[in-house]
This record gives C-alpha cells, structure tokens and sequence, in this order.
C-alpha cells in the first residue's frame, strides 16, 4: 500500500488531534506566500537594468498577470480536483500540492534567469496556483473530522495559516534577495529557488504528520447534539449533487461578495490611504497600515470561524455583512474629519471580516452537505474566489479612475465605492437570508454510498488494500 | 515516516507547533514593528 494512500494515513489508538492543525498550518503557511508576491514585482522590472528598468525589462502590468493567473488556476484546481483530493486523503493532496507548489517557484527561477516570461505565467500562475488549490483544500475537511465538536474554529487555524503566510514570506524574500544580490544583478532567481526548496520541506513535513480520523471516531466526551437542528444536517450530500441545490449558489454569493468587498481594498490599500489622508500617511505608514489590515484579516479568520461554533455560520455571515455595511459608510467620514485612527480602525475590522468569510465557509459547507464531500464541495466554491478576485479590484480601481476624471478630488475619490461595497454588502445579507436546510431528496442514501464505495474500489484495483 | 506511533508525546505537540509557531510570531514581530510608523 503506498505511502500517501488514504489507509496509510488512518491514526492509530492514542494520536492526539491536536497534531493535525500544525500539518494543516505547514500547508497554508507556505501557500499563503502568494499574498506576499508583490516583493518580487519591482525587483522583476530591474533585471536587465539593475538599478532602474531598461527598455527591454518587464513592465508591471505584465507583472501583474502572474498573480491573477495564480489565483485563478487555484480556483480552477480547487473546483477539478476537489473528489480526487477528498477521495485520495490530505497526504496525497499535500505532498502533490508541494511539487506543484515548489515546482512552480523552480520554473519561475529558469524564467527569470533566461528572461523568458511565460515561464512564470507557467510556473508560479499555472504550476503554482494548481498547488495554491489542491494545497488550501486538503487539509479542510480532515480538520472537519477531527474537530466535530468545534469544525469552525479548527478550519480557522488552518486557514488562518495562509492570511499569515505573507509574514514569513515577504521579509523572508526581501532578505533572500538581499543576499543574493550584487551590483550587476538582481538576486530573484536564486530567491525563487530558495523559497521553493525551503516550501517543499516544510509541505512534505505536513505531509507525513497529518492523520485523519478512523471511521466513526468522536472525540472523547463529545456527544452529537441529539435533536436535530435546523441548519446543520446529520445527512452527506454528493459533491456534484451539491451543485445542483439553491444552497450551493447562495453560499456561492455570499463569499462572492464578501470577498469582492475585501479584496478591492487590500488590493489598494495603500494608495488609498495616501490619497484620503494627504500629508498626514506617508509611504512607510501606508506599508505599515497594509501589514496592520493583513494581520488582522489573518486574527479573523481564527476569531470569527471560532465565534461560529458558538452562534451559528448564518448569524456570524449576518454579522460580517451589517457590521461590515455600516463600516463602509463610516469610511468616508473618517476621511472629511480626518481621522487616521477611526480609518485604520475601520478598516481592521472590515479586512478581519474579510478573513472571517473564508475561514467560516467550510464549517457553513459542513452544516449544510454533511462531512463526506465538504473538501470537494468546498473546492467548487472557491470559485467565488476568483470571480471576486476580478470583481473587486475592478470596481475600486475603474470608479475611483472614474471620479477623478470627473473632477472629484483625490481624498474622496473613494467615497462612491465605499458606498457601492456597503450595497455588495446588503445583497450579500439577502443571499444569506435566503440559506434555508438542504431538501432531504438531495442527501445520499446508504445503499448508494455503499454502491459508489464498491465501485471506487474496483476502479483503484487494490480489493485487498495489500 | 510510517503511521506505526505508538500515541503523540507532549513533545511531538511542542515540535509539531514549534515547527509552524516560530516563524509565523517572527513574522508578525516584523509586520507589528513596520506598522508602528502609522502612528508616529
């Protein structure tokens, strides 16, 4: 029997589950470098002219496709591959995300040696977000397991891991660079390759430490809720059964949107609160407000999928999308008194929310399609991701282009999209109004899960599990 | 590395969260340390 098969990977009497969350936080810690790409994108556009860009040297905007095209291969992977990495354990998943992960990084390193860009588009977009999805779905739903008792908060830690993985990974990188530097070059390509040997590593040791649950294990002294509550089934809904219920596509919009009114903001957080708040935000304090909200979209993620277990995934969505409405009109206002505090304050609440959405979807997935599917119908879903990916930055940059053309000064050039986030924000709340129990005619039946089980063994040929 | 344990130790726990603790609090030293310039 392989190493990485599911089977392998069962715990033995007297494994403690609390080993699980640093196997899963090995994953998303190095996945979640991709937020901490923007380091490489200036030293990128100097390869050739070292100390300022030469013509030949790549511009930013071509720069910039290596992320989106990350971020989109992670939604892609995440919806393709979900069955196979819930099907195949987190072990398998994890190890394949850390070659594709570290693979990525390896062929970017011989694309910026030859200069050749589309060796990065390859590499860190299309190898790399194939790793970003397998990676940041494997190990969700064996959290899931191990954690009945508290799924929101276990899933929190792990994806926590990736809003702090951009900690390590940007004064990391800048170090590396550093180092690898001289006057006649610029050290990325050693950094790649660097970064991509030190993720391997740490990914493969996640690997080999996760576990996941033996059939029907509970945690000592848990007892299953015995009446049944409203939003959370006892009941496993197929994967692609999922797609088909009403559910799927709220919950869908409802990260969308919480997403979309995040991402726009991160994306633009610094210049915005140099241009709201002129001559009191310098550049430095712009980068030091960009890690403040980073770090509190990464505590939100532990703290609001934590908050979940106790009031419900639908009240704590409830909450993300009133306190997260009122916040965005605030913002405006923040900047006509001037206010840098109430700014930044407003805005680390926002971006905790933003961390929130993720982090408290798959334990909102669990409760409405069982245990069974929820790493590959978690997978679908983050689809929402990339769409938001796109929507959001679009939004905050073309309207804020758009007053400016129009004669509105830079200060308040955000207003208007601040207001239109607050709207996103409304329709998110009607989206999650509307989230009621899954009908029982989508969950699966026992001689149907028995029929697929057969039948998946057959097709693995391993009838033995020699 | 097999599954073959025989139970997770306290020190397997402190290694395995050591492994991911420490660089993830160097890391948000770091960013704690940059951000006190918003406030100067």
């Amino acid at each position: 029997m392989s190493f990485l098969a599911r089977e392998r990977t069962v715990a033995k009497p007297g494994f403690s589950r609390w080993m699980v969350p640093p196997a899963a936080l090995c994953i998303h810690l190095c996945i979640g470098q991709a937020y901490a790409f923007s380091v490489f994108n200036l030293p990128m556009t100097k390869l050739i002219g070292i100390t300022k860009s030469a013509p030949d040297d790549w511009k930013l905007t071509q720069l910039g496709w290596i992320f989106s095209i990350a971020i989109f291969f992670l939604g892609a992977s995440a919806a393709v591959f979900g069955r196979w990495v819930e099907e195949g354990g987190p072990r398998r998943a994890m190890v394949t995300a850390g070659i594709c992960w570290s693979g990525g990084f390896v062929l970017s390193a011989i694309g910026v040696y030859a200069h050749q860009l589309w060796l990065i588009y390859v590499g860190y977009g299309v190898f790399g977000g194939i790793g970003l999805g397998l990676g940041y779905i494997s190990p969700v739903s064996t959290l899931i397991k191990w954690f009945p008792d508290r799924p929101g908060m276990a899933t929190g830690m792990a994806i926590m891991g990736f809003g702090g993985g951009a900690f390590i990974a940007s004064p990391l990188s800048v170090w590396l660079m550093q180092k690898f530097s001289t006057p006649t070059h610029v050290g990325v390509a050693e950094t790649f390759l660097c970064l991509g040997a030190i993720y391997l590593c740490f990914m493969w040791v996640g690997a080999a430490i996760v576990r996941v649950p033996p059939a029907n294990w509970l945690p000592a002294g848990y007892k299953p809720p015995a009446a049944p509550q409203k939003l959370i089934t006892k009941n496993d809904v197929y994967v692609y059964d999922a797609l088909k219920t009403p559910q799927f596509w709220l919950i869908w919009w409802v990260l969308c949107l919480n997403v979309t009114a995040g991402i726009g903001v991160l994306g633009q957080a610094s210049a915005m609160s140099q241009e709201m708040f002129p001559g009191k935000v310098t550049a430095v304090a712009a980068a030091g407000f960009v890690g403040l909200i980073s770090l509190f979209n990464m505590l939100g993620r532990f703290f609001w999928a934590s908050i979940s277990d106790m009031i419900g995934r639908k009240n704590t969505y409830f909450c993300f999308f009133v306190l997260g409405t009122v916040l965005y009109i605030l913002v405006p206002w923040t900047g006509s008194i001037g206010s840098v505090t109430l700014f930044v304050l407003c805005f680390a609440v926002i971006l905790s929310m933003y961390g929130g959405g993720f982090s408290t979807v798959p334990a909102y997935l669990k409760d409405m399609f069982g245990t069974r599917y929820v790493g590959a119908i978690h997978g679908m879903l983050l689809t929402a991701w990339s769409a938001a990916g796109v929507l959001g930055p679009v939004l905050v940059n073309y309207i804020r282009q758009y007053q400016i053309d129009n004669g509105v000064p830079k200060a308040q050039a955000y207003n208007t999209t601040m207001y239109i986030m607050a709207g996103l924000l409304v329709i998110g709340f009607i989206c999650n109004a509307l989230i009621k129990a899954v009908h029982h005619r989508f969950h699966m039946k026992p001689d149907h899960e028995a029929e697929r089980a057969a039948a998946e063994v057959a097709a693995a040929g391993d009838p033995a599990g020699a | 590395m097999s599954n073959d344990n025989h139970g997770t130790t306290t020190l397997h726990l402190v290694l395995a969260w050591g492994f991911v603790g420490i660089p993830l609090v160097w890391g948000v030293l770091q960013t704690l340390i940059n951000a006190t310039a918003l406030f100067r």
